[in-house]
C-alpha cells in the first residue's frame, strides 16, 4: 500500500436517506433518524479513499451503514447524493453513480468484485458452480467455453473447492463453500477492487479461519485492494491495514488498524474495543 | 367467398395498422414491434399472430400455402387454409415453389424460397430473453443495451450439464448483428435457412401482440461459442422411408403393428415432389 498513489476508490459525501425527507431533514437527528419527518439517514456524508493493494476495514454496529455503503458501491442501492470515483473507470473523472447502465455492468463485472453476506444475493443457486463463475466472464465478453471452464477450474482450486464438484449447484454446498464460490466468482475478471461484506458472519470458527486465510492469500497473490466490512474486530485486526469505525451512518473514527484498536479515541470505539471478549 | 365479411376478414384499418407494424419490423430486423392484436374466430395461442399477418398481406392474386409441423394436411393447416380461402377466394396450394405467401408453424420448407415469397411464422413466445427474465420492461432494456449475457449463460450451463447445447428448437440467433431473436419453435435444423435468405420472413405473435421480421439477405447467426460451433440436428444413417431423402428434417414414428422405428420427411410437399407425386 502506498498513500502517495492515486486511490483505487474515492468516495465523497456519500449519503443515503430512506424516506421522503423534509426541508430541515438531517438538521435534527436522533441517532440517524430525522426527529421531524422520521426519515432514516442510513449513510450520512461519508468520505473515504481506498489505495492500491490496501485492505480498508469498516467496523460498526448493525444499522451503522456499512452494508449500505458496500451495496451502493455495487449499484444495489441508489445514493441520495455523493460521489464515487474509480481509478479504472474514466480515469477517475466520472462519478460511477452517474454511469450508464452499460457502464455500471462493466464496472460490476470488470473493475469490482462483490462478496455478499448472504450468498443467495451473490450466487445463482440453481446453476452449476462453473456457470456461476462463467457468468462474470461472459458478462465481460468471453465467448470461449473451454477457456471459461479452465478459468473456473483454476479459481475453484485457488479457493480449495474440489473441481469435481464444479458441475454441482451451490445450493448443495455448505455456507463456507458458498462464500468461497462467491469469492472465486468475484475474482473471475481480476478486479481492481474487492468488496467483502461480512464474509465470515454466520460461519463456524474453523470455516471462518479458512475464509480469512483465503482472503490473506488473495491479498498477497493478487495485490488487489479490498474494502472489508465486518462487525468482528478480530477479523479487521487480522486483515485490514486501515480501519474506519462507523456509528449511526457517520464515520466515528478512522486510522491505522493498530492505532484504532490499541489507542481508540472516540467513546464508541473505546466501548467497542473494550467489549472484545 | 363470404360476402358478409370484408376481404380477408379484417377491416381495412386493422390490416393497414398490421402492415405498418410489418414495415417497421422489416426496417429494424429482429426488433419486436408491438401491434394491436385483433380478435379472430379462433383462440389466442392458436396461430392468431400468423393469421393476422397473412390476412393483412394477402391480395386477390396471391397463392396461399399453410403448413403445420411441415404438413399441408394437418387439422390446423387445413382449417386455416379453409378460413382464409372462404374470406378471400385466393388460390391455395401445397407446392412451396408456387406459393407467394406461406403461413407456417414449427417448420421452414426444405426448398430454398425465392425473393417473391413471404413466409409467415406463427410465434407463441416472441421474446428470446423470456426464459431468463420475466419482466417485459427489463427485456426491452436488455435488447436496447445488447445485454445478452444471461442467454449465453443458459447455453454454457447446458454445456456444463450435458456436454452440449441441448436446445432443440427456439434456438436464439442474432439478427443483423444487433437484436437477439427467437426464431419461433422451428427446429434448430431450420435456423441456417434464415441466414441471407432470398425471401422475407415475418413472425407474428397474436397473444403477445408482437411482429418481427427477417428481411431478405439479412445476416442471421445462431449463437455459438468460439470453440463450440453451432450444430443443427443430424440424421446420420437415417433416411425418409418414402422418398429416401437423407438431408431433410425427419420425423420419427413407430409402426403400430411391428413396433419398428421409421423416419419420414417432415415437409410433406417436398417429400411428394421428390417422389414425383402430384403436389
Amino acid at each position: 500500500m502506498c498513500l502517495n498513489e492515486t486511490p483505487v476508490l474515492q468516495v465523497r459525501n456519500f449519503t443515503l436517506r430512506y424516506g421522503s425527507g423534509c426541508p430541515a431533514c438531517g438538521e435534527r437527528l436522533e441517532k440517524n433518524r430525522c426527529a421531524l419527518c422520521g426519515s432514516v439517514w442510513a449513510a450520512n456524508d461519508l468520505s473515504l479513499d481506498v489505495y492500491p493493494g490496501e485492505v480498508l476495514g469498516i467496523v460498526g454496529e448493525s444499522g451503522s451503514g456499512k452494508t449500505t455503503l458496500m451495496r451502493s458501491l455495487y449499484f444495489d442501492f441508489t445514493p441520495t447524493f455523493g460521489l464515487a470515483l474509480l481509478r479504472d473507470y474514466q480515469e477517475g473523472r466520472k462519478n460511477i453513480w452517474e454511469a450508464s447502465a452499460a457502464d455500471r455492468r462493466m464496472i460490476k463485472n470488470r473493475i469490482m468484485g462483490m462478496v455478499y453476506q448472504n450468498p443467495i444475493l451473490g450466487l445463482r443457486m440453481n446453476h452449476s458452480t462453473a456457470s456461476n463463475i462463467a457468468e462474470k466472464l461472459i458478462a465481460a465478453g468471453s465467448r470461449n467455453a473451454g477457456q471459461m471452464t479452465e478459468r473456473a477450474r483454476g479459481l475453484l482450486e485457488s479457493v480449495e473447492i474440489m473441481t469435481s464438484r464444479m458441475g454441482e449447484a451451490p445450493r448443495n454446498f455448505s455456507g463456507g463453500m458458498q462464500q468461497r464460490v462467491q469469492i472465486s466468482k468475484a475474482l473471475a475478471n481480476n478486479p481492481a477492487l474487492l468488496l467483502l461484506d461480512e464474509v465470515t458472519t454466520g460461519l463456524d470458527l474453523s470455516v471462518q479461519a479458512r475464509v480469512l486465510d483465503l482472503i490473506r492469500k488473495i491479498k498477497a497473490e493478487y495485490g488487489i485492494s479490498i474494502l472489508l466490512v465486518s462487525h468482528d474486530l478480530a477479523v479487521v485486526r487480522m486483515l485490514a491495514d486501515r480501519t474506519i469505525v462507523m456509528l449511526d451512518g457517520k464515520i466515528a473514527e478512522s486510522g491505522l488498524t493498530d492505532q484504532i484498536l490499541e489507542d481508540p479515541q472516540h467513546a464508541y470505539t473505546q466501548q467497542l474495543v473494550h467489549s472484545l471478549i | 367467398m363470404y360476402s358478409d365479411y370484408n376481404f380477408a376478414f379484417l377491416d381495412e384499418g386493422s390490416k393497414r395498422e398490421i402492415r405498418r407494424a410489418s414495415l417497421k419490423a422489416v426496417a429494424i430486423p429482429g426488433y419486436q414491434v408491438p401491434f394491436g392484436s385483433r380478435e379472430l374466430p379462433i383462440g389466442r395461442g392458436w396461430g392468431t399472430g400468423g393469421i393476422q399477418l397473412t390476412l393483412s398481406l394477402i391480395g386477390p392474386d396471391d397463392v396461399l400455402k399453410v403448413i403445420d409441423q411441415g404438413s399441408d394436411e394437418s387439422v390446423n393447416a387445413v382449417n386455416i387454409k379453409k378460413f382464409i380461402g372462404l374470406c378471400t377466394d385466393v388460390r391455395t396450394t401445397a407446392n412451396s415453389r408456387e406459393a407467394t405467401l406461406i403461413q407456417t408453424r414449427h417448420r421452414i420448407p426444405e426448398i430454398p424460397l425465392s425473393d417473391g415469397q413471404i413466409l409467415v411464422l406463427q410465434v407463441p413466445i416472441p421474446e428470446p430473453l423470456r426464459i431468463v427474465e420475466p419482466r417485459e420492461e427489463v427485456t426491452k432494456k436488455m435488447h436496447a443495451e445488447k445485454d445478452y449475457a444471461p442467454i449465453w449463460l443458459q447455453l454454457y450451463e447446458s454445456l456444463v450439464k450435458y456436454k452440449k447445447v441441448t436446445l432443440a428448437s427456439e434456438y436464439p440467433c442474432m439478427v443483423a448483428g444487433h437484436y437477439m431473436m427467437n426464431p419461433s419453435p422451428i427446429p434448430k435444423f431450420d435456423n441456417p435457412k434464415l441466414h441471407k435468405a432470398d425471401c422475407l420472413y415475418l413472425f407474428g405473435a397474436g397473444r403477445e401482440k408482437k411482429i418481427y421480421a427477417v428481411p431478405p439477405h439479412t445476416e442471421v447467426v445462431s449463437l455459438a461459442f468460439d470453440d463450440i460451433p453451432f450444430e443443427p440436428e443430424h440424421f446420420e444413417g437415417k433416411k425418409c422411408r418414402l422418398c429416401g431423402s437423407a438431408d431433410t428434417y425427419l420425423d420419427e414414428m413407430f409402426d403400430a403393428l411391428t413396433g419398428e422405428k421409421l423416419y419420414q420427411c417432415s415437409d410433406t410437399s417436398y417429400c411428394k415432389e421428390v417422389r414425383g407425386a402430384c403436389v
